[in-house]
């Protein structure tokens, strides 16, 4: 296993990407300065997180959320505490006082709490660990990251971490071809839907930039949460001259002689 | 005489000098200087801080040079005119440190932009323990799938002739599909 690093080199925002593309299942381990995180995912879903000592129960989940109040939270505590969450859940469905939506809508939400929390962690050790999956007694969720990518970019503020991601504004967008990303099931802000209403290989960033009237940081702001949920990719901008050089690459124009000369090349190569 | 030029790039400390001393006939021509700044310094001890120059004889007729590019941002200004008239290029990446990954897509996205040259993305040191999996980095490196992206060890001989292999292949067919 060699997923591993530092927060500081690595953002959660990186590592959601890297792990919504590559379709992971495993559990994201997060040291940070005062206490460890645990954010599981299956194919590249979000599944499960949990967060320090918090207690993460079922019951202590929906009483945040307000689903139930505190004299049912403690006796949930007292007299449940010996079955598992899904055991729970079945039972305040079957009981009418909740519905499964209620559930999964609110276990998400706390897992999509706890990742936020994640985007403020700026220093800690992470791993990922194939072989660690959510416990058996929890529920587990199904959640797309595209959203919490997103979020997590907009948090972004180093103008210097940005220009590093998008070092030419003379460059272009087009959406990939990525399987399983849909722009409909995607939320973004006004100012996003309008620099994605503009993108075409045939836009640079800058010329974006000029007609949804954004600075620099702003639209590099945009394009680098767009890039990072893997939404859109850099190209060359079409119709835009190539460079120009006066240095020849071949010593010859002959294309086939050209040809000829890359060929021995990879002869010579070969027989080293 | 008749030369070509590859040019092998990345970030600081990424492999670029031992893969071209890997295949080269001379000894690498590079000029070290005392690091300056205390954190290069801990990396590694010597770097170079003009380009390193190798060279393949290969035949009466024809010779490839292989230019590496210093690895320090502070030293950007020479890209350019290494990238000048260059076959193809390579971008090495430590496998080993993701701190450079983001480095090294910069470096990557700096030289197509000055040449729409064939390329190819080496992951270096493959063989060290701590080295990310090659399509963990692929996705960090956000490499399009059509982007060779290759496991490499820049201390061995056969991993950097795969290396330049492959960029040789993707020349020679881009020339057959008429640049397209």
């Amino acid at each position: 296993m060699a997923l591993r690093g530092n927060l500081r080199d690595f953002t959660i925002t990186q590592l959601l990407n890297l792990i919504n593309l590559a379709h992971k299942t495993g559990t994201l381990v997060v040291e940070g300065p005062s206490e460890t995180a645990k954010v599981s995912f299956r194919e590249g879903k979000l599944a499960y997180a949990q967060i320090g000592q918090e207690d993460n129960s079922l019951a202590a989940v929906l009483h945040k959320a307000n689903k139930l109040s505190v004299p049912q939270y403690r006796t949930l505590q007292q007299r449940a505490s010996h079955i598992s969450d899904k055991e729970l859940g079945l039972l305040l469905i079957n009981a009418g006082y909740l519905s499964q939506e209620d559930i999964l809508t609110n276990l998400q939400q706390y897992f999509t709490d706890i990742v936020q929390r994640l985007f403020t962690w700026v220093e800690g050790f992470f791993h990922f660990d194939n072989d660690l999956l959510p416990p058996e007694d929890r529920i587990s969720v199904r959640l797309d990251l595209e959203n919490l990518i997103i979020e997590g970019s907009r948090q972004l503020h180093e103008w210097e971490q940005l220009q590093d991601e998008i070092p030419s504004l003379d460059m272009a967008l087009k959406f990939t071809d990525r399987p399983g990303s849909n722009l409909r099931n995607v939320n973004l802000s006004v100012e996003e839907w309008r620099v994605v209403s503009f993108i075409n290989p045939r836009n640079s960033i800058k010329q974006i930039a000029v007609a949804t009237k954004m600075n620099d940081l702003e639209i590099r702001r945009i394009v680098y949460g767009l890039l990072q949920a893997g939404l859109v990719e850099i190209c060359r901008q079409e119709g835009a001259p190539a460079p120009s050089s006066n240095v020849r690459v071949f010593p010859t124009e002959d294309k086939e002689e050209q040809k000829s000369l890359v060929n021995r090349l990879i002869n010579r190569i070969r027989s080293l | 005489m008749q030369t070509v030029k590859m040019v092998v790039t990345g970030p600081f400390n990424a492999g670029k000098t031992e893969f071209i001393r890997s295949v080269s006939e001379i000894d690498v021509v590079s000029t070290e200087r005392k690091i300056t700044k205390a954190s290069e310094k801990a990396v590694k001890e010597a770097t170079t801080v003009a380009m390193d120059f190798g060279r393949i004889t290969v035949d009466d007729d024809l010779v490839l040079y292989l230019f590496g590019t210093p690895g320090q941002k502070r030293f950007d200004f020479m890209w350019e005119i290494l990238s000048e008239g260059m076959l193809g290029f390579i971008v090495m990446v430590d496998s080993t440190r993701p701190e450079t990954f983001r480095e090294a897509r910069s470096i990557l996205e700096t030289f197509r932009a000055y040449a729409p040259t064939p390329y190819v993305v080496a992951a270096n040191k493959q063989d060290i323990k701590d080295a990310w999996e090659l399509e963990d980095m692929r996705h960090a490196l956000r490499l399009d799938s059509k982007v060779k992206f290759l496991p490499c060890v820049a201390t061995d001989r056969d991993s950097v002739k795969s290396v330049l292999l492959e960029l040789l292949y993707s020349i020679l067919s881009e020339m057959e599909n008429g640049g397209k």
